[in-house]
């Protein structure tokens, strides 16, 4: 039950990029075909759900230690040299997926999604956590990364769709391009404020 | 010639104010851009503590540029940087433990703030320590400005404030204080801007 509400939470109420302003480069950057969003969600997809495991059993060891300001650095470290092995290892094992994400890839170190929700993970703060000390456990860390790549994900498709459409009209010369899409998410956003108090 | 040269020196502090303005032109950084400008002051001390980073990592990196081999640049860059915003973010939680509360996730976030990475790429692995650093003060300016201005429509709209002082009893229209008047806001002052500088440039 916790985890349902954990993915409904992370899906629709906080969504990451309509709620929490995380990852806006990619939504704004790679929306205007379906087919790029889809692929780029799915990148982000699979590095989140694996950069939040690796980041939480590092954590527990920076804990171990009291280290815990190392947190930013260690973290950023370890997700780009996951994503330079994630590339070499899917060139390897799969060239279809590769070549569907392959150009995702190394776009995906600086998106501020990935280490944004690494973080979030491993703070005392999480406002999802089901556990007395707000804590999440390896569990619910991997549901929620999962869960949040999942509604980035849906953002990012309604939103490249929404897009689709707009640039087959006409919008007056100074809304061309970031402008007339940042209008069209506000839209978008408010229609995300309507699941709030769903969890 | 001196005149020349001073003059060389003044725009790399003012080109990131306009014509390299890192929110309205060249769009970098967004992500703190719209999370957390709900105020004038929550923009500005976001704007202050990417300026912070932005100016030590740009001397930092000019000066290690000749000596990092091409291939390892970027995770060395991005290195430094996290190291930058590791101090800063102790010097935060130690001075001013409100605004490192208030902007909370936003400040480990400054790692992969394009803005800071795209200075190092673009600017300071080319050129000297001075430079560099003055390079960094300007973009850090144009963004704490862009911030702070956008965080002021947001309070003036969404809470009828100014910098935090309260004008008018009634409430404003909350949307703006959230999240699609992020992104509205945004979008208008992009319009606005794009307007006042292509009358200029005319």
């Amino acid at each position: 039950m916790e985890f349902i509400l954990i993915i409904i939470s992370a899906v629709f109420v906080n969504n990451i990029l309509l709620s929490q302003f995380l990852g806006i480069c990619p939504f704004l950057g790679v929306s205007n075909k379906l087919s790029t969003a889809a692929g780029m969600s799915m990148a982000v997809c699979f590095v989140i759900t694996l950069a939040t495991v690796v980041t939480y059993l590092l954590n527990m060891l920076l804990v171990n230690f009291n280290l815990e300001f190392l947190q930013t650095i260690s973290f950023i470290l370890v997700i780009a040299a996951l994503v330079q092995m994630v590339e070499i290892v899917l060139k390897k094992i799969s060239p279809a997926l590769y070549s569907a994400l392959g150009i995702f890839l190394p776009l995906i170190t600086t998106n501020c999604a990935v280490l944004g929700v690494a973080l979030t993970v491993v703070q005392k703060s999480s406002p999802f956590a089901a556990a007395a000390d707000g804590m999440f456990n390896l569990g619910e860390a991997v549901v929620y990364a999962f869960a949040t790549s999942l509604g980035f994900g849906l953002a990012m498709v309604l939103f490249a769709g929404l897009r689709e459409q707009l640039s087959l009209n006409n919008v007056p010369k100074a809304f061309k391009g970031v402008p007339i899409a940042l209008v069209t998410a506000s839209i978008l956003a408010m229609a995300f404020m309507g699941f709030s108090g769903l969890v | 010639m001196t005149g020349g040269f001073e003059m060389g020196k003044l725009q790399l502090i003012t080109k990131g104010l306009i014509k390299e303005n890192p929110t309205f032109v060249l769009l970098l950084g967004m992500c703190p851009t719209l999370a957390t400008t709900t105020s004038a002051i929550n923009g500005m001390s976001m704007g202050l503590a990417t300026m912070f980073v932005l100016v030590l990592s740009n001397m930092a990196i000019s000066l290690i540029a000749p000596y990092v081999p091409d291939k390892v640049r970027i995770p060395s860059y991005i290195v430094v940087i996290a190291t930058f915003v590791t101090v800063l973010e102790l010097v935060m939680k130690a001075y001013v433990p409100d605004v490192y509360e208030t902007l909370g996730l936003f400040i480990p976030l400054i790692v992969v703030n394009c803005i800071v990475l795209g200075r190092a790429e673009a600017f300071a692995n080319k050129n000297n320590v001075i430079d560099s650093a003055l390079d960094g003060l300007g973009i850090g300016l144009g963004f704490t400005v862009s911030l702070t201005v956008l965080g002021l429509v947001r309070e003036l709209l969404g809470n009828l404030s100014l910098f935090d002082w309260k004008f008018a009893e009634s409430d404003g229209i909350l949307a703006f204080v959230l999240a699609p008047g992020a992104f509205l806001a945004l979008g208008y002052l992009i319009v606005i801007f794009r307007k006042l500088t292509s009358k200029k440039a005319e």
